[in-house]
């Protein structure tokens, strides 16, 4: 089965992704190779969905997209394994939120990572998971020069072997 | 987030991206892609149905640890269990979001 890309996609949404090409100065193949057996690994999960912590963090700024619809928030949050639905918001203009603030598995599924350490399927999870907003600046500086540096420090204090990405 | 996901990649930790748009995730050149047919929010499934997320999730980590060369994508092959109609209009926001509004009042 070959998954069509443009399902769920409003039709005249299509042209801003379709036929794009790479994004400008990222053609060249990046490879690193995964080294270790899953069941010696520790993973990592990053959702786009724009998760934070209700008690702890603040929300990602959507009033400032408000008054500034091409700008997205471009920094992230650090979601503890241990997080519960209840510990969860949402903060995200592109997306119904409900199924997201019922069930974060459906973009963060940390505690299904958790049972397959338990099943030793993979080794270990990280402590705490990432976050992002997704809807971007289309020039992405922000993410380029400031948040991935910051994810990439954090995945290697957290020892992680691997990451796995779910653009909301 | 394919680009978020190459440079993490070329910081040297390794990176697969589960995603609705998986053809969009090769344009933009994502190392290892994982395609799923959910709507948007649902990269892992289903609320509340663990067997769906684990599929995804097992999925992803095979591509991940499995993939042999760059731009490995390998579909998953469940099919959403609402009807296209109501699942189309479930996942969007109630309100059209900033940007989608600014493009509707300059078609005015």
């Amino acid at each position: 089965m070959v998954v069509d890309s443009y399902k769920f996609l409003p039709r005249s949404f299509r042209p801003f992704y379709e036929g794009r090409g790479p994004f400008p100065g990222e053609d060249e193949p990046v490879w690193a190779p995964f080294e270790k057996r899953l069941a010696e690994s520790r993973l990592a999960v990053l959702t786009s969905a724009g998760m934070y912590l209700r008690q702890s963090q603040p929300a990602f700024d959507l009033e400032h997209e408000q008054t500034h619809p091409d700008w997205g928030d471009p920094t992230w949050r650090a979601i503890p394994a241990s997080a519960g639905a209840a510990d969860i918001g949402i903060a995200h203009l592109h997306i119904n939120d409900e199924d997201l603030l019922a069930d974060p598995e459906i973009a963060l599924p940390m505690h299904l990572l958790h049972q397959l350490t338990r099943d030793g399927v993979i080794g270990s999870t990280v402590a705490d998971h990432l976050a992002v907003m997704g809807f971007q600046d289309r020039r992405l500086a922000d993410w380029r020069h400031k948040t991935a540096p910051e994810l990439v420090n954090h995945l290697r204090d957290q020892s992680a072997d691997g990451l796995i990405l779910a653009p909301a | 987030m394919p680009v978020l996901a190459r440079w993490i990649e070329a910081a040297g930790i390794p990176t697969v991206t589960v995603t609705m748009m998986p053809a969009v995730a090769e344009e933009r050149r994502a190392p290892r892609i994982v395609g799923v047919e959910f709507p948007f929010g649902h990269a892992f499934g289903m609320p509340h149905d663990r067997a769906m997320q684990r599929r995804t999730l097992e999925l992803a980590l095979r591509v991940l640890a499995g993939a042999s060369e760059f731009g490995t994508r390998v579909d998953l092959d469940i099919e959403w269990p609402v009807p296209v109609h109501d699942a189309y209009r479930a996942w969007q926001p109630k309100e059209p979001s900033p940007i989608v509004r600014k493009m509707l009042e300059s078609r005015k």
